[in-house]
């Protein structure tokens, strides 16, 4: 694939019936966690460096180096347009996420059956068997792309879901939410068929080496007080994951999805780690997957942020094995793509900045965190005694032991009873009669093939689809409204012209969001908002965010809208990038060549703060790359320009202009480069001008070497230099 | 016997767990999680229900929504407790004909005769 290229969606779809990925089978795949050499500093814990990425900002300073954590990096994806996911998940991939997680439309999991086409989801995708082998072939050109293997991830559960596993297994999914008591607390689907279903799909899930993770974290998401279900988390994730692995799951396969209970503004760490260690201890057969806290999630992304920072700091301290990004933006919107690569951009920066944590400090467990970390065991054991006492799991969460707000033991009544002869599918469960046969692979149970005088289905019938995945009857669209090629209709001018439009999920949404202080009280600023989306010509305005600065002085206020109008690019004015040698290329003609530069601001111009950040070492400037200068000051007349340079022998002239008014920035310029053709030193020197009013076209039309305006910095300057003194040396 | 509010008697509760070692409390959870798990296998290993079978026809072949048609025919002629894909079993090997076939045809009510005699004379 080539990186200067959008990914067709149509190429993606043409063909589609016959892809066979070359990933089918592979199954989950780790990092290479280990030791990592990224520019001079070593990561302990570290995977392999990318081919194709994009550093964190700050990697500028440091050669642009982007260290890649150990743990698998998840983002999850749910803009309910498959078509548009294919571009978050490249740009997430470059971010360093090798974890896709595709949330599913809402309501698939009370369909009964899999569902079929490429409709439009709400809050997440259908993933159908045409979805998930489009995004497998998107991720396929991808993972080529940014150089490692990226695991594509989805939902087993709901009436469907051994359906779903064996598509799953079919299409070359590595990941899957599987755990039957989500089905029977959350989704109110009877028990027995839950637990049925659970078996025959986790054997599929086996049979396919794909990661499993269970749904534990949505107990902390329901319950009132989140830290208060830490002894039930412990059940939930037990009971998964022995199921699991009595059905033939490898422990190391084996996920619990953890989620730190509590949040800051509580005493974060003293209440989450002794949960975290005493899990880490009980659990230490399985891996662990830790997720971000989304309960104490508002609407404020900064708030997300630290919270998600602190969670990291937790993951640093004990293990994970992968690491969620939860964009900070769930508290308030279907997330954007900007948040999705910001949620990995904060996982990433966190985990390589605590590299190695372990070695650098101890947990203390001879202390409180020791004891509070053997206390929620001792809890956890009690609340399964209670199970037990109660006649199994179906009768405790028939009484409701399930999700109640109390600190077991205690109680608070308020748990969610789910009776376990109803729910839904409660008819649907069949007692296997002693000639049962299910004739295929990954099948669990009791299965008669002696009443044939044969082994398995291979001796019976031959191959199933899991070995021989030709035999998949392919089913394309079933809506002919609602599909990806109308929508790919829809929004053709944004693929296949000139035009573009903001975005923040879909391709032409045109959605922007607006940041902004009022000096006033949180409720007229509000108003004041929508007034201003209205005035600035958005459409469906919605305040997405609001602060209390102050309750009269000022209130902080974020909102949404549509812009109505397209960008046509051909009108676009777009200055060329300028020229930046790398700093040891610099460093290289430097210690060969000294150079000397003079500066100063020229004519009656007091400015002098845009200069001293292009020189001094402080701001970036080209002292640091061992430029010696000597600064003249502001309002320097410009013979004394010319004059300093032949006295002091430089290389350089460097002067800054900032009034413009009349052209008398271009006319100085012109007058001392006239001056220095008068000294008869034109030739020896390179003069270089810089001001937020000069063109660098328009500079060089009168005379000078180079001409700089905003945004300029050290780098591009003695780029500049070097360039016209090795030009110089040529001549 | 719905859950009641009760107050916090973790102390109390606790004293048989106070003297174990770190090793003792491990192995005592994961065996209290083997005998809460072992009835939830066994259920799983002898019932069936139609997202499974579905998910066997997937396997031999069959779409989605000629998964769903078979399971459905095969639940109108109660024969769930011998396998849906034992169902398409017998009416290819019966007929002579290939599961998908056999599977294609038993949607259109093709074949069941030679599906119900078979299963009546096994019994």
């Amino acid at each position: 694939m080539d990186i200067n290229k959008k990914i067709d969606v149509k190429e993606i779809l043409k063909d589609l019936d016959k892809y066979i990925s070359k990933n089918n089978g592979r199954g989950w795949v780790w990092r290479d966690a280990g030791a990592h050499q990224y520019g001079e500093f070593t990561y302990y814990q570290s995977g392999s460096p990318l081919k194709n990425s994009v550093p964190l900002p700050s990697a500028r300073s440091v050669n642009n180096i982007d260290p890649q954590p150990d743990c698998s990096i998840t983002t999850e994806i749910a803009s309910g347009r498959f078509e548009d996911d294919i571009r978050r998940m490249r740009m997430a991939a470059w971010h360093g996420a090798d974890h896709i997680m595709v949330i599913r439309t809402a309501g698939q999991s009370h369909f009964d059956g899999l569902i079929e086409g490429t409709t439009q989801g709400i809050g997440g995708i259908p993933v159908t068997r045409k979805v998930v082998r489009a995004q497998r072939r998107a991720l396929d050109m991808i993972e080529e792309e940014v150089g490692r293997p990226i695991n594509y991830h989805s939902y087993v559960s709901g009436v469907a879901g051994p359906e779903i596993a064996v598509m799953f297994a079919e299409e070359g999914v590595s990941g899957v939410h599987q755990d039957p008591q989500y089905n029977v607390i959350y989704r109110n689907i009877n028990m027995v068929r839950s637990f049925v279903d659970a078996a025959e799909s986790k054997k599929i899930i086996a049979y396919s080496n794909m990661m499993q993770l269970d749904g534990a974290h949505n107990a902390n998401a329901t319950a009132k007080d989140a830290w208060n279900v830490m002894p039930e988390l412990f059940v939930q994730h037990a009971i998964n994951s022995l199921f699991s692995e009595k059905i033939g799951i490898k422990p190391e396969l084996i996920l619990l999805s953890t989620v730190p209970p509590a949040a800051s503004p509580t005493p974060d760490l003293r209440l989450n780690l002794p949960y975290a260690v005493a899990l880490r201890d009980l659990f230490n057969k399985y891996k662990m997957r830790a997720q971000m806290n989304t309960k104490y999630m508002d609407s404020s992304t900064r708030e997300a942020t630290v919270t998600h920072v602190l969670n990291l700091v937790l993951s640093r301290l004990t293990s994970a094995d992968i690491q969620s990004t939860i964009t900070p933006d769930e508290g308030r919107n279907v997330p954007w793509h900007i948040y999705n690569i910001e949620a990995c951009d904060t996982a990433k920066q966190a985990l390589v900045g605590m590299d190695n944590l372990k070695e650098l400090v101890n947990l203390n467990l001879d202390g409180t965190l020791g004891k509070d970390a053997r206390a929620l065991k001792e809890r956890a054991i009690l609340y399964m005694e209670d199970i037990i006492k109660q006649g199994g799991y179906f009768e405790a969460v028939g009484n409701g032991s399930f999700v109640d707000s109390g600190f077991f033991p205690e109680r608070n009544g308020d748990g969610i009873p789910r009776d376990p002869k109803g729910g839904i599918g409660a008819e649907d469960i069949f007692v296997r009669d002693k000639d049962y046969l299910a004739p295929v692979a990954a099948h669990y149970g009791y299965n008669n093939y002696e009443q044939y005088g044969v082994k398995d289905h291979l001796e019976l019938i031959g191959k199933c689809s899991l070995e021989d995945p030709t035999m998949i009857t392919w089913i394309d669209e079933l809506d002919e409204n609602d599909n990806v090629y109308n929508r790919l209709e829809e929004t053709k001018k944004y693929r296949e012209s000139n035009l573009i439009k903001p975005e923040v999920e879909w391709l032409g949404d045109g959605v922007i969001a607006v940041d902004l202080c009022f000096p006033t009280s949180k409720n007229i600023a509000q108003a004041a908002a929508l007034e201003l989306g209205k005035k600035m010509n958005l459409e469906d305005v919605e305040v997405i965010h609001t602060e209390i600065l102050h309750p009269v002085e000022g209130t902080r206020i974020q909102f949404k809208g549509k812009v109505a109008f397209d960008i046509n690019i051909d009108e676009l004015e777009i200055p060329e990038e300028p020229e930046v040698m790398s700093v040891e290329e610099i460093s290289a003609y430097i210690d060969e060549h000294p150079i000397k530069v003079v500066a100063g601001t020229i004519g009656e111009d007091e400015h002098s703060v845009g200069l001293r950040e292009i020189i001094d070492i402080k701001h970036g400037g080209i002292e640091k790359y061992g430029v010696t200068y000597e600064y003249l000051g502001t309002s320097v007349p410009i013979e004394k320009m010319v004059d300093a340079a032949i006295e002091l022998n430089a290389q350089a002239i460097l002067i800054s202009t900032i009034i413009s008014h009349d052209d008398i920035h271009y006319k100085n310029m012109k007058k001392l480069v006239d001056y220095a053709i008068e000294k008869g030193v034109r030739d020896d020197l390179v003069i270089v001008v810089g001001g937020t009013q000069v063109t660098p076209d328009t500079a060089i039309k009168n005379g000078v070497d180079a001409g700089f305006g905003r945004g300029t910095k050290g780098i591009h300057v003695i780029t500049a230099i070097i360039k016209a003194l090795q030009e110089k040396e040529g001549k | 016997m719905a859950i009641n509010k009760k107050i916090d008697t973790f102390e109390q509760d606790r004293q048989h767990l106070i003297n174990l070692s770190d090793q003792e409390i491990h192995d005592k959870f994961w065996a209290l999680t083997e005998e809460i798990v072992a009835p939830l296998l066994a259920l799983a290993q002898k019932n069936t229900t139609p997202s499974v079978e579905r998910s066997v026809l997937i396997r031999l072949g069959f779409s989605s929504i000629e998964a769903k048609a078979i399971v459905e025919k095969v639940m109108d002629h109660n024969l769930m407790s011998k396998g849906a894909g034992h169902v398409v079993y017998v009416a290819s090997k019966e007929n002579n004909i290939s599961i998908k076939e056999a599977g294609l045809g038993l949607i259109e009510d093709k074949y069941w005769d030679s599906v119900i005699k078979y299963f009546k004379g096994d019994k």
